[in-house]
């Protein structure tokens, strides 16, 4: 059961990691990198890691993206 | 061939794929942005390269409560060193990240260009 | 042209190393000689229950240490390039009023992540969970409240104070590992208690909460300053 669980969220982390590097709208790019993390964290819990998943959503899933963010809003804003 | 479908042999196929594609978003592409993205996902791939190799079949997690005694539970959990490295690995790939963003950022200030093949001034 | 090659070049290099240490992986049916003497003796000797807080606190500290310094100079770097002049009057005119669900909402939410990231490190030896978890919490509130409020002006001063502060005590902390016990963060300088209660395994509820207190205002400083960029004309 945890075997298919597994292959499905490979599955999704790969197609989302290929959206993230290919797709021409960086919003889309910085919310698909957002959501890997999350299924990473998932599959950290899978692996036995409680620990590790709650660090990898908060930080990985959560801060990074805001980072991004605020990057992104500033670049733009100087730009018109 | 059997060996190959276990749960940590899936998981570091995932981790080392995702790393091969943070590798070559890094190398081939010309946004400033996406580069950074790709080393975002670079990271977060290793470390589920690492937390793969902690685990031991059919155990838990290394939490000693009313599910694990402190008898035995040297049968029952999983190993608890990667998940340490791992657990500070997370946190400086985000301070790394961070870092990268700000120097983005002052490059931008700079030449007003998020394209990498504008910057040619430590070039020959 | 070269170009392109030398980037295949390296990624047929990556792909070698990788599948070279893919096939030869099998997952192992028992715990290596090192973790099996975590596992069974980690209780007796340090007295937590969460046996990754005792190796990241306890049996593998000076990693711990080196964790702390590389955030801290990653919040100082990215503050020092950061640095702007702002004249906030024009910017707090220009600002859309944000909406009264954000507002009321924000108000019932950001005490109560407070509560959760200091139940979260507090916890740290008995639940997962532990000081870097809830220090990022703690930021993720201080996020809201950022979005709730965009004209909020954090304190530096106090900011500055609770981060120094909590650096010096853990290093304080690990000397006195050093002086009165067996090494470098040994956490045997208070009693051990009873096994499972709040105030047991020694020293690690306090080296956790000031690891919390750390992070949560390394993370606030760097937040801080990307906001301040906005406002810059």
């Amino acid at each position: 059961m945890s075997i298919v669980l597994a292959i499905f969220l490979g599955l999704v982390i790969l197609v989302l990691a290929a959206v993230a590097i290919y797709h021409k709208n960086l919003k889309v790019a910085i919310i698909a990198t957002g959501v890997v993390g999350l299924f990473a964290s998932v599959l950290f819990l899978l692996l036995a890691a409680p620990d590790v998943a709650m660090t990898e959503a908060s930080i990985g899933s959560g801060l990074s993206t805001i980072i991004f963010f605020y990057v992104l809003n500033k670049i733009r804003q100087s730009n018109d | 061939m059997t060996q190959y479908f276990t749960l940590e042999f899936i998981a570091m196929f995932i981790g080392f794929m995702l790393l091969i594609i943070g590798v070559w978003g890094m190398l081939t592409q010309k946004n400033l942005i996406k580069i950074v993205i790709g080393f975002s996902l670079f990271t977060t791939g290793l470390n589920i390269a690492i937390v793969s190799i902690a685990y031991i079949k059919n155990s838990t997690a290394p939490i000693l409560d009313k599910a694990v005694d402190r008898a035995s539970a040297g049968n029952l959990v999983a190993d608890p060193i990667p998940q340490a490295l791992v657990l500070t690995s997370i946190v400086i790939g985000l301070g790394v990240t961070a870092l990268m963003l700000t120097y983005v950022l002052r490059m931008y200030k700079e030449k007003k260009s998020l394209d990498i093949n504008s910057y040619t001034d430590l070039k020959w | 042209m070269i170009k392109k090659g030398l980037i295949l070049l390296v990624l047929v290099g990556f792909v070698a190393i990788i599948s070279s240490l893919l096939i030869n992986f099998k997952g192992s049916e028992e715990l290596n000689p090192l973790a099996r003497h975590y596992a069974e003796h980690g209780a007796a000797e340090v007295g937590a229950a969460n046996l990754v807080s005792a190796v990241v606190v306890t049996y593998r500290g000076f990693d711990t240490l080196g964790e702390v310094t590389i955030l801290f100079l990653a919040a100082a770097i990215v503050g020092f390039f950061l640095k702007v002049n702002t004249r906030d009057n024009e910017r707090e005119a220009s600002l859309r009023k944000t909406s009264e669900i954000l507002i009321t909402a924000s108000t019932l939410l950001i005490p109560t992540i407070f509560m959760l990231g200091v139940y979260i490190f507090m916890n740290g030896h008995l639940t997962p969970g532990g000081g870097f978890q809830g220090g990022a919490v703690i930021a993720t509130g201080m996020v809201l409240m950022i979005m709730a409020k965009p004209n909020v002006k954090f304190n530096h001063k106090l900011l500055a104070f609770l981060e120094s502060v909590s650096g010096v005590g853990f290093v304080v902390i690990g000397v006195l590992g050093v002086l009165l016990a067996a090494g470098f963060l040994d956490n045997r300088i208070l009693p051990l208690g009873n096994f499972g209660s709040l105030l047991s395994a020694g020293a690690i509820p306090i080296i956790y909460v000031l690891i919390g207190l750390k992070v949560g205002s390394e993370l606030t400083n760097i937040l801080d300053s990307l906001k301040e960029t906005q406002n810059e004309k």
